[in-house]
């Protein structure tokens, strides 16, 4: 018998040309107009300008797309995924290779011929092989393991399950159809006594070659012609299949990633490129059909791979609100697939509010970030939950619960309602000099540091002590200092959270006036929530700190200093643990400071939360939030409380005002009054720093009831 | 003098305990005159109301009609028109009837009005000197009304205390043949019968009642556990009911229940009169609030400044060390 | 349907303390932020309803100094039709009835079908809109917590004792004064008013609707306040001032004294 050269055995494929160029065509074109009409929302959708910082968005690129940072936050589920990325980008070459193959018998990729090809090759054996083992255990995760965080409640549609299983057995089968091709061809090869391409040991091709190397040629040559078509059926059907569902991320992820939000702790404005005085020209204010999204929102809902990562996070979610950042997102996708279908025309401008999402649904949310904080693709949530405010809020469609707050804050400046002139009246303390009064910068007084309180310090009983514990803790850090006084206003944080933006427009526009009226050089504040209205949602006013900061950068260079009160800390048997609150944590990335700070009063027995830093807890939301009547089962705060006693504290410090009147009342809600205590940090450090000349210092440990 | 007249009000032949009170207010006005009672309705009822009426009163004016047979005020006010002498001073209860009535009775009497009197300091002239509310109770004003053309009073319910050994009611007097034809161009229907609670608020001795002051739902649970361990029953006031914390069943007041405990604890509850009306039978008033200013403060028996939040965890800590005692 | 809705602006004080100004005849108005009534908000959001549920106009007036536009503007902002300001000097000092007379003067120079009135004002008596109706001679239901159109009848439902309802039904035209909680009033924003801020806001003094300067003002009024005072505290309760502790204890004790504890 005359020698077979390994083309004609490639040529096995040969008189499928025509039929394997078909395909190919009717493939491509189909994924390319499917593709086109998914497209098509997006070009009718908001502006939103992206396309700056090339060089920051690749860097992004390569950290959250390929190098997967954010899946091992979940180990298994993570490195599941990280292995099935990495097979798939492994096997892009070899299944593009494969496919031209069908049409161009000698086609080699570049780069990939000789002994790199070969070493590719073996490589590719075992990436298929994983890829194929990894859908089986994904399967089975679905399938037979179900994690809880997968189930999706009937109030918010169908599950995904049968996809996804579809979708695994889909890949799985292309994984066997590639190896069966490879195995066949080799298996042919050697049958003919001719130079086989090596197939990696115990891989999933050189298997089924083991299994099907005595087969007679003309079954190997059916074998690997089917494999072909197999392959090339599955592979273009799986790409046509993939924008109909949770698998569509495939391809957009790297988009969503690259055009992802750079920057933390903002909020996007009403519409791109109109400014704030323009803002009065503007028809209408934030989105109420799907139409006023803005693409790169819109491209979220694609990307959105349903792992349900951002709703096990989301505090909302747990506590039994009718919130869940995942299902906000599939019911829009569902909805544009239903109103942007493949086929057929666009039915569009449909109110959202009232039909896929309710109104509760939106007001539960307390922007704490966590669920942005988890997802692996980026997927921002924060900017549509205000948006959709916003368009509820220019509809007059507010809880009555808020319409009182708000209006206070338009005509007082406060929730409250309280008297404007009243505001400074908490600034009052005998350990504040002769006068015992804070100085206020209205003009007549200078200083270098403002402190701005914002409105629940100035107000809230309770909360006055923390203003207090502030001054005391500038004053004797030698700060010359000041406060607005009556001529301070609400930061506004929340009002532009709710997305009342006009009235926080207002808000700022006051503040900033007597801000820059106040000449001072700096900013220092004890409400997180103003540390982020003043960094990040103003502008032209002097740098702000928190005043955990100010604290870790003064306990650094030893200016303050702590008395020994280890002793005092060991009778009480205090162990503390930090609560970081959102808009200091995770939205502004100040994690350590307040910690350093704990750490450096000697003997204070410091202890973490299971749930910590980036994953901190929510304690139920500041500003409005705590005016909002929100329907759940329990609350945040209890929650929060419950986790600290797990994990073994008996005293949470926290560094927000919002946090601390959130735990204060979950703990008695649990009933756990005299087991589990809350203090701030800057009441703690108070208690606590050396100060000469303070007749007060001894008398207050003596009272201290809270946390030593 | 101009001749002070009381509008009556009754039920199933049983007259309102508003009755002594309007007599009491008439008696301010001229302690030397007893005023006359108007009754209107149809049937056995009237007259059962006409001779059930208590002491105080002059002569007793009974309209029956038919179509007074449901106390409606556009019908009652045009009998009134056509029965009273110019000039008259008219008592009326301020309840969702009073209100009903008595401002629209003023103009086709030609004469003046005053709402929800809480006080009147006699006469100077032509001038009734009175005392109202304003602003929920925070601030009251003096007011003087011109009675040369007579007035229409809308009397404060429980703001004047019957008096007592007053000389028996006077003799009936029928005023229906003048009234003649009446027509309303307002007619009533029904009335619809609020469901009925869980707990029924009106049969408890002891009422923890909540108000504004509880701020938000979690917190009505603080209330549920002392009341569970006083055997008593938790009410509220409006402001709970309209933020739909508690049921409008629970809800005391002129536009809720009407209640007649022993002791009434009114915990973070202002004391606005609408509130203050659904309480009777003078129970022990102990009232816990944050703002030492609050008016609920001057009609309690016993008052404590303080966080309601915080107080009443103690006072139910209290009560279950008392009944655990008490039960050995 | 054409309604008018009578509006209010009362001050604020919800929040804060009332004193009294150093003259002791009127409250420290200094520090007072004005708002409209809530009662006639709630008017004016039924209104809305109606006409988005049958069509027709929404109209709101009040009898106000030029200050009176603040409201009026968001009520507009609130999706009122058209607003009028009735403003003159002579209409100061005005009672109840006297605000009725010119309220009357104005609904004759329009047609109205219904008029809405909040049932008090903070600061009110609960009474002019059972007067407007009475001058108009136009039937009359107070404390209305619903409203539903039927073909040229209303009818309506009154909220009365124990939280039950009255249910009435009602020719039109009519005046009905609404209780609060009748509906949920939408929210007005800053933006909303700012868009109705040039809208024109027509005037009428005494003369345009041809009041009778005798029957109207302080001169006119028959019921006059004299002063304001701060009630008397003295009789009020005993005040507790022990611990919260011992205070807790004393309550226990009273509460089994008065019969409470069984």
């Amino acid at each position: 018998m005359v020698g077979i050269s390994p083309q004609d055995v490639v040529n096995w494929l040969v008189p499928g040309r025509e039929l394997f160029l078909a395909l190919h065509v009717l493939g491509v074109a189909c994924f390319a107009y499917i593709v086109w009409k998914r497209l098509v929302p997006l070009l009718r959708a908001q502006r939103d300008p992206r396309f700056d910082q090339p060089f920051m968005r690749l860097g992004r690129v390569f950290k959250f797309w390929l190098g997967q940072w954010k899946h091992p936050r979940y180990k298994f589920a993570g490195t599941l995924h990280i292995l099935i990325f990495a097979g798939f980008i492994l096997l892009a070459m070899r299944a593009f290779t494969v496919l031209i193959v069908g049409v161009s018998p000698n086609f080699v990729m570049p780069g990939l011929s000789g002994r790199t090809g070969e070493i590719y090759d073996l490589v590719t054996d075992y990436a298929a092989t994983v890829v194929f083992l990894c859908m089986v255990v994904a399967a089975s995760r679905r399938l037979i393991f179900k994690p809880a965080r997968y189930a999706v409640p009937a109030k918010y549609g169908k599950g995904h399950t049968a996809d996804a299983i579809f979708l695994l057995g889909l890949i799985a089968l292309l994984m066997v159809a590639d190896s069966l091709f490879a195995a066949s061809r080799s298996a042919g090869h050697l049958q003919q006594g001719q130079p086989a391409e090596a197939l990696a040991a115990f891989s999933l091709p050189w298997m089924l070659q083991v299994a099907i190397g005595s087969m007679p040629l003309a079954t190997l040559r059916s074998f690997n012609i089917g494999a072909y078509l197999v392959h090339e059926i599955a592979f273009y059907f799986l790409l046509c299949y993939r924008p109909f569902g949770i698998q569509f991320h495939v391809e957009t992820s790297l988009f969503s990633i690259y055009f992802s939000k750079l920057q933390r702790g903002t909020l996007k404005p009403v519409r791109w490129g109109v400014s704030d005085e323009q803002l009065d020209q503007v028809k209408s204010f934030g989105v109420k059909t799907f139409e006023d999204f803005t693409w790169k929102h819109m491209l979220d809902f694609y990307s959105c791979a349903d792992c349900g990562r951002c709703a096990d996070n989301c505090p909302a979610n747990k506590v039994g609100r009718p919130l869940a950042p995942r299902f906000l997102t599939t019911k829009a996708r569902d909805y544009v697939f239903q109103h942007y279908p493949v086929l057929g025309k666009a039915n569009n401008s449909h109110p959202l509010i009232g039909t896929i999402y309710s109104e509760d649904e939106i007001w539960s949310c307390t922007t704490c970030g966590a669920c942005e904080e988890e997802c692996p693709l980026l997927v921002e949530y924060i900017d549509k939950i205000v948006d959709l405010r916003r368009g509820m809020i220019d509809d007059g469609n507010v809880p009555q619960s808020l319409q009182k707050p708000l209006k206070a804050l338009e005509s007082r400046g406060n929730p409250y309602g309280k008297i404007e002139k009243k505001r400074g009246d908490w600034a009052k303390s005998p350990e504040l000099g002769p006068d015992g009064k804070i100085k206020v910068l209205d003009g007549k007084n200078g200083a270098d540091t403002l402190y701005f309180v914002d409105s629940i310090t100035s107000y809230d009983d309770r909360m006055q002590s923390i203003g207090r514990a502030t001054a005391h803790i500038l004053t004797r850090l030698g700060k010359n200092f000041g406060i607005l006084g009556a001529a301070e206003r609400d930061s506004g944080h929340e009002v532009r959270r709710f997305g009342e933006e006009m009235l926080f427009t207002a808000l700022r526009d006051h503040n900033t006036e007597a801000i820059k009226a106040a000449g001072v050089q700096s900013i220092v504040t004890a409400d997180p929530h103003a540390f982020n209205a003043l960094k990040h949602d103003y502008k032209d006013v002097p740098p702000v700190e928190h005043i955990s900061q100010v604290l870790a950068r003064e306990a650094k260079s030893g200016n303050l200093r702590f008395n020994s009160v280890e002793k005092w800390l060991e009778d009480r048997g205090h162990v503390y643990t930090y609560h970081d609150p959102c808009y200091l944590g995770r939205h502004n990335q100040v994690y350590d400071d307040p910690r350093d700070v704990l750490d450096s009063i000697p003997g204070l027995n410091r202890i973490e939360m299971q749930r910590s830093r980036d994953r901190s807890f929510c304690c139920g939301g500041g500003g409005l939030m705590l005016f909002y009547e929100p329907r759940e089962e329990q609350r945040m705060g209890v929650v929060r409380v419950r986790m600290a006693a797990e994990a073994g504290a008996n005293v949470i410090v926290t560094a927000c005002p919002f946090c601390m009147v959130n735990i204060e009342d979950a703990i008695k809600v649990a009933g756990m009054e005299g087991k589990m205590s809350v203090i701030d940090l800057a009441e703690l450090v108070d208690q606590h720093m050396v100060c000469e000349g303070c007749p007060a210092q001894a008398q207050k440990l003596e009272t201290a009831t809270v946390g030593g | 003098m101009p001749r002070i007249f009381a509008y009556i009000v009754h039920r199933g032949g049983a007259v309102d305990d508003s009755a002594a009170e309007l007599v009491a207010a008439a008696k301010k006005i001229d302690a030397t005159v007893a005023p006359t009672a108007i009754l209107t309705g149809s049937g056995p009822e009237l007259e059962t109301a006409c001779s059930a009426i208590g002491s105080g009163f002059g002569e007793i004016w009974k309209v029956a009609n038919a179509a007074l047979a449901y106390a409606n005020a556009e019908l009652v006010r045009q009998a009134l028109v056509r029965i009273l002498p110019a000039g008259s001073i008219v008592l009326v209860n301020h309840d969702h009837f009073g209100i009903d009535l008595a401002p629209g009775l003023s103009i086709k009497l030609n004469s003046a009005f005053a709402s929800d009197v809480l006080a009147i300091d006699g006469v100077e002239g032509n001038s009734l000197k009175l005392v109202r509310q304003e602003f929920g109770g925070q601030v009251n004003s003096h007011v003087h009304c011109d009675i040369s053309s007579g007035a229409v009073l809308n009397i404060r319910p429980g703001a004047f205390k019957p008096l007592a050994s007053l000389p028996t009611a006077g003799a009936v007097v029928d005023k229906s043949s003048e009234v003649g034809t009446l027509v309303a161009r307002r007619r009533y229907l029904e009335t619809i019968v609020a469901e009925a609670g869980d707990v029924d608020i009106t049969k408890h001795s002891v009422l923890v009642s909540i108000g504004r002051g509880i701020q938000e739902k979690d917190n009505v649970g603080l209330a549920e556990e002392l009341a569970e361990v006083l055997g008593a029953a938790v009410s509220c006031s409006r402001p709970v009911v309209d933020a739909k914390w508690m049921a409008k069943s629970r809800q005391v007041g002129s536009s809720g229940k009407t209640v007649k405990p022993k002791v009434y604890l009114a915990c973070g509850i202002s004391g606005a009169f609408q509130h203050l009306a659904g309480i009777k039978g003078s129970p022990f008033l102990i009232a816990i609030n944050k703002n030492p200013k609050a008016p609920i403060f001057q009609v309690a028996d016993v008052g404590i400044v303080d966080d309601l939040l915080e107080f009443l965890p103690e006072l139910t800590k209290k009560a279950r060390e008392l009944r655990g005692v008490a039960a050995k | 349907m054409e309604i008018l809705v009578c509006a209010r602006r009362v001050p604020d004080t919800s929040e804060n303390e009332i004193e009294l100004n150093a003259a002791g005849n009127d409250i420290e108005r200094e520090e007072f932020v004005y708002s409209v009534n809530e009662a006639d908000n709630y008017a004016v959001e039924e209104a809305l309803q109606i006409r988005d549920r049958v069509g027709g106009n929404v109209t709101v007036v009040t009898v106000d100094g030029e200050e009176g536009e603040e409201i009026l503007r968001r009520e507009l902002a609130m999706g009122a039709n058209q607003a009028a300001l009735v403003s003159d000097d002579t209409f100061n000092g005005s009672d109840g009835k006297g605000v009725a007379t010119i309220l009357k003067a104005f609904v004759q120079k329009g047609r109205y079908d219904l008029i809405l009135t909040g049932v008090q004002a903070d600061d009110g008596a609960a009474q002019v809109g059972g007067m407007l109706a009475a001058m108009l001679d136009y039937p009359f239901a107070s404390l209305v917590n619903s409203i539903s159109v039927e073909d040229g009848k209303l009818k309506v439902s009154r909220e009365i004792e124990g939280g039950n309802k009255e249910m009435n039904e009602i020719d039109l035209p009519c005046v009905l004064s609404i209780q609060t909680g009748i509906n949920e009033p939408r929210y007005v924003g800053m933006r909303g008013i700012r868009q109705v801020a040039s809208v024109p806001i027509p005037t009428s003094t005494a003369s345009d609707l041809g009041v009778d300067q005798g029957a109207v003002g302080e001169s006119a009024a028959k019921v006059k306040r004299v002063d304001y005072f701060i009630p008397a505290a003295s009789k009020g309760a005993e005040i507790l001032h022990g611990s919260r502790e011992e205070n807790a204890d004393k309550v226990l004790e009273l509460v089994a004294a008065k019969g409470g504890l069984k």
